[in-house]
């Protein structure tokens, strides 16, 4: 099971969408559906690209995200 | 992976009740953060006000009281002298702490009470319905300035922080925003800084923070934090007010 970087927690978003604007690399976007409170959903997309520079925790007005980094010393791709 | 950003020890895992895109939910995760990386959870008291963060009890995760319509400060003063060892705080909108409750927090400021206060500006009363608060700005149009805030009738924007500044019991004063990463961890550090003075009893610090409330504005969350960065910082500059000499 692959950990991901970033972690949205889809039932406290609230689809501000502000994490999505401050997003240097592209990484999040809206979903097409919604949550069970009616709240389009912030999406996370590209891993590839995310530097875990953790903007997109900092922005979050309802603390939906969670940011992980890989581990130092152990390189693995 | 190593986790490092996530929900702190000091939140519930309660949904905020705050609309779309609104400060509050940024603040208090910078305030619970602080109290969890001062280590101070287990000692520390809130005060909850009046306005939207009426329920903060909810969210955090340490002991809460609630004093609404500004009597916060009155409210600190008693806990923090009856318990001068608790961490004491307020958490007030300007509705409550520039308007409702004036005279307690100038005077508190005034007697150099030992506490620590958060004062949310958010340029309006954002409960209910975003009437114009004594910190709104001229042109701003409220619910009751429908064609914005005019001096001649309305008066002038109140700067708490310029105003406090003048009073020698205060030991320190800044006002941040959290309209971008920067400007969040600088309001963070702020609000660290005014948890540590207390705990080093240097005295009454006051942290301003301006917050977007999009739902009363009638703008887009975004279209909130350009706001304050454009216009609301220009009347309300950020910046350190006071900050008293180093023990
Ligand atoms: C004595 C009294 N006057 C007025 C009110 C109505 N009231 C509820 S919240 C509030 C002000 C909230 O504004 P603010 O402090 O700016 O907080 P915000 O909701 O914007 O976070 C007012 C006036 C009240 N409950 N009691
Ligand atoms: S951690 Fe940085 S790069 Fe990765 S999704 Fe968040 S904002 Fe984008
Ligand atoms: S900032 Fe938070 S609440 Fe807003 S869209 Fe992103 S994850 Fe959702
Ligand atoms: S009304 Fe304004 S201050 Fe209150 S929760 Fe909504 S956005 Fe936040």
């Amino acid at each position: 099971m692959q950990m991901k970087k970033v972690k949205i927690d889809s039932d406290r978003c609230k689809g501000c969408q502000l994490c999505i604007n401050v997003c240097p690399k592209g990484c999040l976007k809206l979903s097409n559906t919604v949550n069970a409170a009616g709240f389009q959903y912030a999406i996370y997309e590209n891993e590839s690209k995310c530097t875990s520079c953790g903007f997109c925790f900092l922005v979050c007005p309802d603390v939906a995200i969670e940011v992980s980094r890989k581990a130092k010393p152990r390189v693995e791709e | 992976m190593k986790k490092i950003y996530f929900k702190t020890e000091s939140l519930k895992n309660t949904i905020f009740s705050y609309c779309p895109g609104c400060g509050h939910g940024i603040i208090h995760r910078l305030v619970a953060e602080s109290i969890d990386e001062l280590n101070i959870r287990e000692t520390t008291i809130g005060i909850a006000p009046v306005g939207c963060a009426v329920f903060a009890y909810d969210y955090w995760n340490f002991d809460v009281t609630e004093a609404p319509h500004g009597r916060p400060p009155a409210v600190a003063t008693g806990i923090k002298r009856c318990c001068p060892d608790k961490i004491v705080f307020t958490y007030q909108g300007d509705g409550d702490l520039a308007a409702i409750g004036t005279a307690e927090i100038v005077h508190a400021a005034n007697r150099g009470e030992n506490i620590t206060v958060f004062f949310i500006n958010n340029a309006n009363y954002g409960m209910t319905g975003g009437q114009m608060a004594p910190t709104t700005v001229l042109g701003q149009k409220t619910t009751t300035t429908p064609f914005g805030r005019n001096s001649s009738r309305d008066g002038y924007p109140l700067k708490i922080c310029e105003l406090l500044s003048s009073l020698e019991g205060v030991c320190y004063l800044e006002r941040v925003s959290v309209t971008s990463p920067k400007n969040v961890l600088a309001a963070k550090r702020a609000i660290k800084k005014a948890f540590q003075n207390q705990i080093l009893k240097k005295g009454f610090s006051l942290v301003e923070i301006l917050s977007q409330c999009p739902t009363d504005w009638g703008k887009t969350p975004m279209d909130s934090i350009k706001w304050i960065d454009e216009v609301l910082s220009k009347t309300f500059p950020l910046g350190v007010y006071k900050e008293c000499a180093k023990k």
